[in-house]
C-alpha cells in the first residue's frame, strides 16, 4: 500500500498517495484545474503556466501539473486572484495564436478555444503578433502548421520520448522558437514515420492529419468510378467518441450503414483480410518454426513501425514478416479476387481505407509491392477523424442509424480479425491458428491468451503448444522496441539461439486502438476503455480462430490455392529495405 | 631564491585587454635589463580591482599603487621606483600623494572595503598554486578532511549563514544538509561559472585571480556532501578564466589536493570544467544542469531541486563562484568570525561590479549592510562630471531601479527585496540625470526578450509584448491603458513564469513604474523625455539669435530638413527631420537647440 498523505485543497480534506501531482489530488475531490501544455501520457513540460495555484504561506504560485503535494498542504485552485494570472497568461497565449478557429482543423475541438470559451474571453487586451511560417505539408501522412503552434512541447516529447523518432524538435530560442522537423529538413526528410501521435496530442490545430475527404468526395460522385471501402479494427470502437459515444463503444454496423449512404457500393472489412494475414503469416511462422527458419519473426502488419525499422534497424529485415499488412491485402484482393467475381474492372475500382492511423497514408504508395493488383491497391487512406468530419458534412444522423452488415466476399471476420486493434492482438489471433495447425487439435485448451493482453510497453511469455514452447514478445509505443530489438542483437553476437521466437510491434500506445488518425483525446483510461469495446467484438463472435473464416476458407479454394502459395506470395506478401534516417 | 621586491601587475580582463600584456613585457624585460631577475619578481595576478584606472601596477613590499599604467612607463618604474627607491610620482592615483603614503590606504575606492572573497585577487599569480598555498591555501581543505565530519562541515557552513550569491540567496548551509541527507551514491558538486548579467564580472574576476580558492571550497563541498565528482560550468567567452582554472585544476591534481586519495585522506574529488555557449538561461540552475548533460538549455520544474535530483538523476549541489569562494576562509577563521560581518540576515561581504556614470567603476567587495551612498559617493568617487545622482540598479535585468531616496538604505538581501529591487550576482549600475528611466527598462528588457528560453508561454510572449509597449512609450506613441496592461503582463510574468529568469524579468518596470511614475507620464502625455534620451520625443530649432548662417548643419542634416541662405538664419523643417541630432552636434555656435 503505497504511504498515503493527506491535505487540503479548497478547504477539502484529501488523501492521496505519495508522489500525487497537485492536478490529481484536485481531481479526486472534484476540481479541475485548467491545464495547456499538461498531457497525461507525458512527462510534465511545465511550459504553459495555465495551472498555477497557491499554496498557503506561500506568495509564489506553483504549477499544479508538475508539483508533487506534500502533507499537510493548503492548497488554492481557484480564487480571484489566481483566475486573473491565469487569464492574463491565457490572453498572452492568444495574442500569439493566429485565432482562425473557422478555419482551423480542430475547430470546436482545441483546448485552447475551449479554455478561452470557459474564461469568457471577448477581447484580448494585447496586440497580436503571429510570426510567419510557413506549413510543411510534404508528407503523405501529417501536415505540420507552425504558426498556430503554442509551444506546449507535447509533440516533442512524444516524437523523441515515447516514439523514440526524433523527427521533431524545438528549433530557435526565446520568441523565435518554433516547432519543426529535426535539423530543419522537411518533415518527409526526415526521419518522421508518420505515425501520427504527435497529431493526437497537439492540443490544437499545429499538427494535424492530411486532409483527403475531397478526394473521396469527388470519386462518390464519379459515375466512371465503383467505390469501395474498407474498415480497420480500431475504428469501431472510437469513431463513436467524434458523435459524444463513450470511448469504447462498438459502432461497427452504423459505420457500415453510413459508408452504404455516403454511396459505397460496397463495404467491406479489415477484419476480413485481418484473418487472410494469420493464414499468411501464422504459415510463415509455423515454416520458420519448424524448419529452422530466421527467428524471431517479426510482424509486420504496422507502417509506421516497418518504416522505423527500414531506417533504424535495418538489422532486422529478415526477420519480417513478408505478409502484407491487411490494409494492404484488402486492397488487393478488392482488385483482384472480388473485382474478377463480380466481373467488374479493376481499373474502375476506387478503394478506400477507413483506418485509425496516419502512416497508413503513406503505406499505399510505399514501394511496388502496394500495385501487386496492376493499379494502385488502394487508393486513398482517410483516418477516422475524416471519417467522423464526411458523416457529419453529408447530414447522416449517425447515432441513429440502424445496424448493416458488411458485404460479401471480403466483410465476414472471426474474432481473431478483430483483435488486431489492440496491442498484442496480432500474436494472440496467430496463437490460435499457429496452436491449432502445429498440434491438429480443434481449439487451444484457452482461447484467450492473456499474457498477450494490456498495457505493459513489453510482453514476454512461453507459450506452451503441447510440449513445443514459443518464446514471445509484444512491444508497443515505438519507444519501447528499441530494447527488445537489442536483447536480440545480444543474443547474436553471443551465437545464442535468439531468446524470442515471434515479437509482436506495433508503434502506437495500445495499439491501433490509439492510433494517430484516431479521435483526438486518447489517454490510457480512454485506451482502456477501446481495447475493451474490441475484446467484446472478440467475445461475441461466434467464430474467434482465422482458419475458420468460411469466406478466407472459400477465398483459398477458389482464388489463392494455400497459404503461402505463388499467387499469394505474389499478391500478399512484400519487401524491405533499409532506408537513410534522413533522405536528405 | 627569494625575491626582494615583486611587481604585481594586473592581469584581469579589462587591464589585460587596454595593453595589460605587452606592459607585462616591457616589465619584465626593464628588470632583466637592470640586471635584477634574481631579485624583482614580475608576477601576473587576478584583477585588482580599480578597473576605471587600469592598468594597474603594484609594488610589492612598498605598497605602491600605480594607475593607468603604459608600456613606455616600465622603464621608469623599474629605473627609478625599483633601482632608486624614487615613487613615480605621475602614475599615482593622488599624483600628489605623500611619499609615504603611496599604497591603496591612500585611496578611496579602497577604503570601506573588505575583502574576503577577493582577498587573493591581486596578491597572487593566480597560476602559481604555491602562491595560494603560501596564503594559507587549502588548508581548510587539509582541516576539514583530517579534523572534521562531513556533518560538522555542512553544520558549520549552516552556523556562517552564508547565503548564495548566484542571486536567489539560498542558504547554503542549507543547501548542502539537503544533499547529504540524500541516501548515499553518486553525488555532484557543481559551480556555476556562467555569469551573464550585463556589466557583471564578479565571478571572472575571481576565477581569474584566484582560481585555487573556489577548486578548493568544491573540494570541500565534495566532501560535506559526499560528492566525488564536480564540474565547473563556464562560458566559453571567458578564455583568460578558463586558462587559469584548467592551469590551477592540473597543479592542484599533480600536488595530490584532488583527484583520488587527496593527502592519503581516502577522499577523492576531481573536477572538469564544461563550457556553456553563453546563454543567459544556462546560469539558471535547472538548464544548466540540462545543457551539462548535452541537452538544450532550458529550465525544468522544480522541486525536484537540484539538491534531491540534478545531474542525471543524482542529487547536486549547484553554488555560485562567490558563494565558494567564501567558504575555505569560513572553515579556517570559524563560522563566529564571519558571521559577525554584515547584517542580521545577510552574513559576510558581497562583490559588486560597478558601473555606469561613476567617477571609480571596478570591482569592489564590500561587507553586507554598506549603503548605497557609501558604494557611490566614498568607493566609487560620486557621479561622473558631477552630475546628479538618479538611480541605481542592483541585480542586472532581474533585478530593480532604485531611487535617491533609498540611498542610505543598507544593501543586503532583504532589504532590497523590500525596495523591489534584488541582490543578484552583484552588478550595480549607476545612474545620472542624463538617463531616461523608460529608456532603461527597454534596455533590460530588450536584453531579457533575447534571453528568453523561449519554453514557457508567460516569459515568451509577455517580454515582446513588454518590450513592444516600451518601445511605444519611448517613440511618443505610449497611452496610460499601455500602462496598466504592463502592469498585468508584469504580474503574470512574475507569477507564473517557469523559472526565474521570466519571474523577475519585470522587476525594472514594476520598481520603475512605482518610483519614476512621472517620467513615464510625461512620455505618454507630454511627449516629453527629460533626459533628453527618446529621440523620437525631441524637437530641433534653430535659434536665429545665435544662428550665423554658417550652413554647417544643412551640409550634415541627411534628409535635408534645414534650409537658409549662407549668413542668413537657418530654419528646420520639423516634417522632414528624423531627429538624428546630426545638426545639434555639428554646430559650433549652440544655435540649434533640443527640447
Ligand atoms: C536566468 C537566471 C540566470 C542565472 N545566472 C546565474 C549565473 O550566471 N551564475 C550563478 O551563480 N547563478 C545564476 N543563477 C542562479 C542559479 O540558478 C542558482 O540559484 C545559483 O547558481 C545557486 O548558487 P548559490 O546558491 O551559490 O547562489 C541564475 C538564475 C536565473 C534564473
Ligand atoms: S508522425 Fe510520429 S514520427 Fe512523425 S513527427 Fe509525428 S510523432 Fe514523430
Ligand atoms: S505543434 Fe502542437 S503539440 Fe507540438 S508544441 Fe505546438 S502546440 Fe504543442
Ligand atoms: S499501431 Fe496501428 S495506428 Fe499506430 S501506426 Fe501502427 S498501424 Fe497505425
Ligand atoms: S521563464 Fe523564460 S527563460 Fe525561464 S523557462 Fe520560461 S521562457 Fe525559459
Ligand atoms: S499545464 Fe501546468 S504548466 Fe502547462
Amino acid at each position: 500500500m503505497a504511504n498515503m498523505l493527506q491535505l487540503e485543497i479548497n478547504g477539502i480534506p484529501v488523501e492521496v498517495p505519495a508522489g500525487t501531482n497537485i492536478l490529481n489530488a484536485a481531481k479526486s475531490v472534484q476540481v479541475r484545474i485548467p491545464t495547456l501544455c499538461h498531457h497525461p501520457d507525458l512527462p510534465a513540460w511545465a511550459a504553459c503556466g495555465i495551472c498555477v495555484v497557491r499554496q498557503a504561506g506561500s506568495p509564489k504560485l506553483l504549477r499544479a501539473c508538475c508539483t508533487e503535494v506534500t502533507p499537510g498542504m493548503k492548497i488554492t485552485t481557484h480564487d480571484s486572484d489566481i483566475v486573473r494570472v491565469r487569464r492574463t497568461v491565457l490572453e498572452l497565449i492568444l495574442a500569439n495564436h493566429p485565432n482562425d478557429c473557422l478555419q482551423c482543423p480542430r475547430n470546436n475541438n482545441c483546448e485552447l478555444q475551449k479554455l478561452a470559451a470557459d474564461f469568457g474571453i471577448r477581447e484580448i487586451p494585447f496586440p497580436t503578433d503571429v510570426p510567419s511560417i510557413p506549413v510543411d505539408n510534404s508528407t503523405p501522412s501529417i501536415v505540420l502548421n507552425p504558426e498556430k503552434c503554442i509551444k506546449c512541447g507535447r509533440c516533442v516529447q512524444v516524437c523523441q520520448g515515447m516514439q523514440d523518432v526524433w523527427a521533431l524538435e524545438f528549433i530557435g530560442r526565446g520568441e523565435k522558437t518554433r516547432i519543426a522537423p529535426a535539423a530543419d529538413v522537411t518533415l518527409n526528410e526526415s526521419p518522421c514515420i508518420k505515425c501520427g501521435q504527435c497529431t493526437a496530442h497537439c492540443p490544437v490545430g499545429a499538427i494535424y492529419e492530411n486532409d483527403e475527404t475531397r478526394k473521396v468526395w469527388d470519386a462518390l460522385r464519379d459515375p466512371d468510378k465503383h467505390c469501395v471501402v474498407q474498415i480497420a479494427p480500431a475504428v469501431r470502437v472510437a469513431i463513436g467518441e467524434a458523435f459524444g459515444k463513450d470511448p469504447g463503444t462498438l459502432m461497427t454496423g452504423e459505420t457500415y450503414a453510413g459508408l452504404r449512404r455516403l454511396g459505397f457500393k460496397a463495404v467491406f472489412d479489415t477484419n476480413y483480410s485481418a484473418d487472410v494475414t494469420i493464414m499468411e503469416e501464422g504459415s510463415e511462422f509455423i515454416e520458420r518454426f519448424t524448419t529452422n527458419g530466421t527467428l524471431p519473426l517479426i510482424t509486420s502488419c504496422c507502417p509506421a513501425w516497418t518504416d522505423w525499422m527500414e531506417k533504424y534497424a535495418p538489422d532486422f529485415i529478415d526477420n519480417f514478416s513478408s505478409a502484407k499488412s491487411p490494409q494492404q491485402m484488402l486492397g488487393v484482393l478488392s482488385k483482384t479476387y472480388y473485382a474478377e467475381k463480380m466481373g467488374i474492372d479493376p481499373a474502375k475500382i476506387y478503394m478506400v481505407s477507413i483506418m485509425p492511423c496516419t502512416a497508413k497514408k503513406y503505406e499505399i504508395s510505399r514501394s511496388e509491392n502496394m500495385f501487386s493488383s496492376g493499379h494502385q491497391d488502394i487508393d486513398v487512406v482517410l483516418t477516422t477523424r475524416e471519417l467522423a468530419r464526411m458523416f457529419k458534412s453529408s447530414g447522416i444522423d449517425f447515432l441513429k442509424l440502424a445496424s448493416e452488415d458488411a458485404d460479401n466476399i471480403l466483410g465476414s471476420y472471426t474474432g481473431a480479425g478483430t483483435i488486431f486493434g489492440v496491442t498484442g492482438g496480432v500474436m494472440e489471433a496467430a496463437l490460435r491458428t499457429a496452436y491449432c495447425l502445429i498440434t491438429g487439435d480443434a481449439q487451444p485448451p484457452a482461447i484467450n491468451f492473456e499474457m498477450t493482453r494490456g498495457m505493459k510497453g513489453v510482453k514476454e511469455a512461453e507459450i506452451d503448444i503441447k510440449g513445443t514452447k514459443v518464446k514471445i514478445a509484444i512491444a508497443h509505443q515505438m519507444g519501447n522496441v528499441e530494447q527488445v530489438l537489442n536483447s536480440i542483437r545480444e543474443d547474436r553476437k553471443a551465437g545464442r539461439k535468439p531468446r524470442y521466437d515471434f515479437i509482436e510491434v506495433m508503434a502506437c500506445r495500445g495499439g491501433c486502438i490509439g492510433g494517430g488518425g484516431q479521435p483526438t483525446g486518447a489517454t490510457d483510461e480512454v485506451r482502456k476503455l477501446r481495447t475493451a469495446g474490441i475484446y467484446s467484438d472478440d467475445e461475441k463472435s461466434k467464430l474467434r480462430m482465422s482458419h475458420l473464416n468460411p469466406d478466407v476458407q472459400k477465398l483459398y479454394a477458389e482464388f489463392l490455392g494455400k497459404p503461402l502459395s505463388e499467387k499469394a506470395h505474389h499478391l500478399l506478401h512484400n519487401h524491405y529495405h533499409s532506408k537513410k534516417v534522413y533522405a536528405k | 631564491m627569494s625575491y626582494k621586491q615583486f611587481i604585481l601587475v594586473c592581469g584581469g580582463t579589462a587591464c589585460e585587454s587596454n595593453k595589460g600584456i605587452a606592459l607585462f613585457t616591457a616589465l619584465k624585460n626593464a628588470v632583466e635589463a637592470h640586471g635584477l631577475v634574481n631579485d624583482v619578481q614580475v608576477v601576473r595576478t587576478g584583477c585588482l580591482g580599480f578597473c576605471e584606472k587600469g592598468p594597474i601596477v603594484k609594488i610589492l613590499p612598498q605598497d605602491t599603487f600605480y594607475v593607468e599604467v603604459k608600456p613606455e612607463d616600465a622603464e621608469a618604474i623599474v629605473g627609478e621606483h625599483i633601482v632608486k627607491g624614487r615613487v613615480v610620482s605621475r602614475l599615482l592615483y593622488d599624483k600628489n600623494q605623500s611619499k609615504t603614503n603611496v599604497g591603496i590606504e591612500g585611496i578611496d575606492f579602497y577604503q570601506k572595503q573588505f575583502r574576503i572573497v577577493l582577498r587573493n585577487c591581486g596578491v597572487i599569480d593566480p597560476d602559481k598554486i604555491d602562491e595560494y598555498i603560501a596564503r594559507d591555501g587549502y588548508k581548510a581543505l587539509e582541516k576539514v578532511l583530517f579534523e572534521m565530519k562531513p556533518e560538522e562541515v555542512t553544520a558549520e557552513v549552516l552556523k556562517s549563514g552564508v547565503r548564495g550569491r548566484g542571486g536567489a540567496g539560498f542558504p547554503t548551509g542549507k543547501k548542502w544538509q539537503f544533499a547529504a541527507m540524500q541516501p548515499a551514491g553518486q553525488k555532484y558538486m557543481v559551480c556555476n561559472a556562467d555569469e551573464g548579467d550585463p556589466g557583471a564580472y564578479m565571478d571572472r574576476s575571481t576565477l581569474e585571480g584566484d582560481p585555487h580558492s573556489v577548486l578548493e571550497a568544491m573540494a570541500i563541498a565534495g566532501y560535506a556532501i559526499g560528492a566525488n565528482k564536480g564540474y565547473v560550468y563556464i562560458r566559453a567567452e571567458y578564455p583568460l578564466a578558463i586558462q587559469r582554472l584548467e592551469t590551477a585544476i592540473a597543479q592542484a591534481t599533480e600536488y595530490g589536493l584532488l583527484g583520488d586519495n587527496i593527502l592519503g585522506s581516502g577522499f577523492s574529488f576531481s573536477i572538469e570544467i564544461r563550457l556553456g555557449a553563453g546563454a543567459f538561461v544556462c546560469g539558471e540552475e535547472t538548464a544548466l544542469l540540462a545543457s551539462i548533460e548535452g541537452k538544450r538549455g532550458m529550465p525544468t520544474p522544480r522541486p525536484p531541486f537540484p539538491a534531491v535530483k540534478g545531474l542525471w538523476g543524482r542529487p547536486t549541489v549547484i553554488n555560485n563562484v562567490e558563494t565558494l569562494a567564501n567558504i575555505p576562509v569560513i572553515i579556517l577563521k570559524g563560522a563566529e568570525w564571519f558571521s559577525k560581518i554584515g547584517t542580521h540576515g545577510s552574513k559576510g561581504t558581497k562583490v559588486f561590479a560597478l558601473t555606469g556614470k561613476i567617477n571609480n567603476s571596478g570591482l569592489i567587495e564590500v561587507p553586507m549592510g554598506t549603503t548605497l551612498r557609501e558604494i557611490i559617493f566614498d568607493i566609487g568617487g560620486g557621479i561622473r562630471g558631477g552630475k546628479k545622482f538618479k538611480a541605481a540598479q542592483t541585480g542586472g535585468p532581474s533585478g530593480g531601479i532604485i531611487p535617491p531616496q533609498f540611498l542610505d538604505v543598507p544593501i543586503d538581501y532583504d532589504n532590497l527585496a523590500k525596495i523591489g529591487s534584488i541582490m543578484g550576482s552583484g552588478g550595480l549600475i549607476v545612474m545620472d540625470e542624463d538617463d531616461c528611466i523608460p529608456d532603461i527598462a527597454k534596455f533590460y528588457l530588450d536584453f531579457t526578450v533575447d534571453e528568453s528560453c523561449g519554453k514557457c508561454a508567460p516569459c515568451r510572449i509577455g517580454g515582446r509584448k513588454l518590450l513592444n509597449y516600451l518601445e511605444k512609450i519611448c517613440k511618443g506613441t505610449g497611452t496610460l491603458q499601455d500602462i496598466e496592461n504592463m502592469k498585468d503582463i508584469s504580474e503574470a510574468m512574475c507569477r507564473a513564469s517557469l523559472c526565474g529568469l521570466g519571474q523577475t524579468a519585470s522587476n525594472p518596470i514594476t520598481s520603475s513604474l512605482r518610483y519614476f511614475y512621472e517620467e513615464y507620464k510625461e512620455h505618454i502625455e507630454e511627449k516629453k523625455c527629460r533626459a533628453k534620451k527618446c529621440k523620437n520625443l525631441l524637437s530641433y530649432t534653430i535659434l536665429a539669435a545665435k544662428c550665423v548662417g554658417c550652413t554647417a548643419c544643412a551640409r550634415v542634416c541627411p534628409v535635408n530638413a534645414i534650409s537658409g541662405e549662407r549668413k542668413q538664419p537657418h530654419v528646420i523643417d520639423n516634417a522632414k527631420c528624423i531627429k538624428c541630432g546630426q545638426c545639434y552636434d555639428v554646430c559650433k555656435f549652440q544655435a540649434v537647440t533640443r527640447a
